[in-house]
């Protein structure tokens, strides 16, 4: 008998408390798998952002620290400065990164933090009930755009990943989707990536995914992952956005 | 080749992404139970035909499913 899957023993075997089909479980499991990969769950540290994430620590296996919203960055800094042979992780939402955290994402780019950062960009703030995002598309809906976002009104979607691609010390940001296989498998190589970079000591990298919150979207999980293939991923442009050569 | 597909039952939250992925189109809902959670849980339904590509456990947000075979 040979095992053909199995969860990841980067993962606690516990309940995850978010909803059907939300991609935030997804990820968790690429992102264990990675390090389990390449041997790194004993010694990876993870920080934990605010957000529908909050409670990440209680299912990854490695260390884990949770910091204040939208300051994972700093933390991140903190620990990679004083652990620079650890793997150190920062996963924050897109109000925890693009809105509370704007700053201190973008300081940790220019001063190119050796750690590594999961942007997960579901185009709104999951955890409050739905409002809007600076990532939320336009004409999109949200508890505080009933009418969906305006242009005029509330500015156009920020891209994050070309954002801090502007930063020299950024040396690899890719933009990814986990909403089916073949785009789950190259989000998979992305983070793989990111983390061998990161030991390699090339810099800070970045992988945005792209993701489905299938309740605060009004969608089937299904519905919600066609949905950001045919208008997320229209706006967010998938692939490589930077890589420094060496 | 035997496959074996196991479904942690009690965990699945219906959502029917492994559904969705599924190129042999052999999994399905079972509308007939509900889980703890008080979801109709995933179950294969021709496990014959699964070529174990293990699309439905990658996609599976809640590590529902394992796959062996022999
Ligand atoms: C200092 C502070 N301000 C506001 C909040 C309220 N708050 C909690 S989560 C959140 C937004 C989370 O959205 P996101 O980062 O996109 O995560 P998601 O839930 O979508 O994964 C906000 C505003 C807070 N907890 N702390
Ligand atoms: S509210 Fe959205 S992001 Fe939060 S757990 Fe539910 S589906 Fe996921
Ligand atoms: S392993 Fe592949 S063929 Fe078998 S049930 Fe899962 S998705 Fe279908
Ligand atoms: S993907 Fe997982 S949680 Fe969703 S229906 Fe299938 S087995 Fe259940
Ligand atoms: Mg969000």
């Amino acid at each position: 008998m040979t095992t053909v899957y199995r969860k990841s023993a980067g993962l606690q075997d516990r309940e995850l408390h978010y909803c059907p089909g939300c991609s935030h479980g997804i990820v968790h499991k690429l992102v264990a798998e990675c390090m389990e990969e390449l041997g790194l769950v004993d010694t990876a540290i993870l920080v934990c952002p605010v957000g529908c994430s909050v409670f990440a620590g209680n299912y990854f296996a490695c260390d884990c620290i949770e910091a204040i919203h939208g300051r994972a960055p700093a933390v991140a800094t903190a620990v990679k400065r004083t652990h620079p042979d650890q793997l150190v992780v920062t996963y924050q939402g897109d109000g925890d990164l693009a809105s509370i955290g704007t700053a201190e994402i973008v300081h940790a780019a220019m001063r190119g933090e050796k750690f590594t950062t999961v942007f997960i960009n579901n185009a709104i703030y999951g955890m409050t009930g739905g409002q809007m995002a600076p990532t939320t598309l336009l004409g999109q809906r949200a508890t505080t755009a009933p009418m969906g976002r305006q242009k005029e009104l509330h500015g156009s979607p920020i891209r994050m990943a070309e954002l801090l691609s502007t930063m020299d010390g950024l040396a690899y940001a890719e933009r990814v989707c986990v909403a089916d296989i073949p785009h789950l498998n190259k989000a998979k190589k992305a983070i793989k990536k990111a983390f061998e970079l990161q030991l390699a000591g090339a810099g800070f990298t970045f992988v945005e995914v792209l993701s489905a919150c299938p309740t605060n979207w009004a969608m089937t999980p299904v519905e919600a992952n066609k949905w950001l293939l045919e208008n997320m991923a229209a706006y967010y442009p998938l692939g490589v956005i930077k890589e420094a050569q060496a | 080749m035997t496959v074996f597909l196991h479904f942690n039952r009690d965990r699945c939250k219906g959502c029917e992404l492994c559904v969705s992925v599924c190129p042999k189109h052999i999994l399905a809902l079972d509308m007939a139970s509900t889980n703890v959670k008080g979801y109709h849980p995933a179950g294969v339904t021709d496990p014959a035909s699964c070529i174990a590509c293990a699309s439905c456990a990658k996609i599976c947000p809640d590590s529902v499913i394992s796959i062996e075979k022999e």
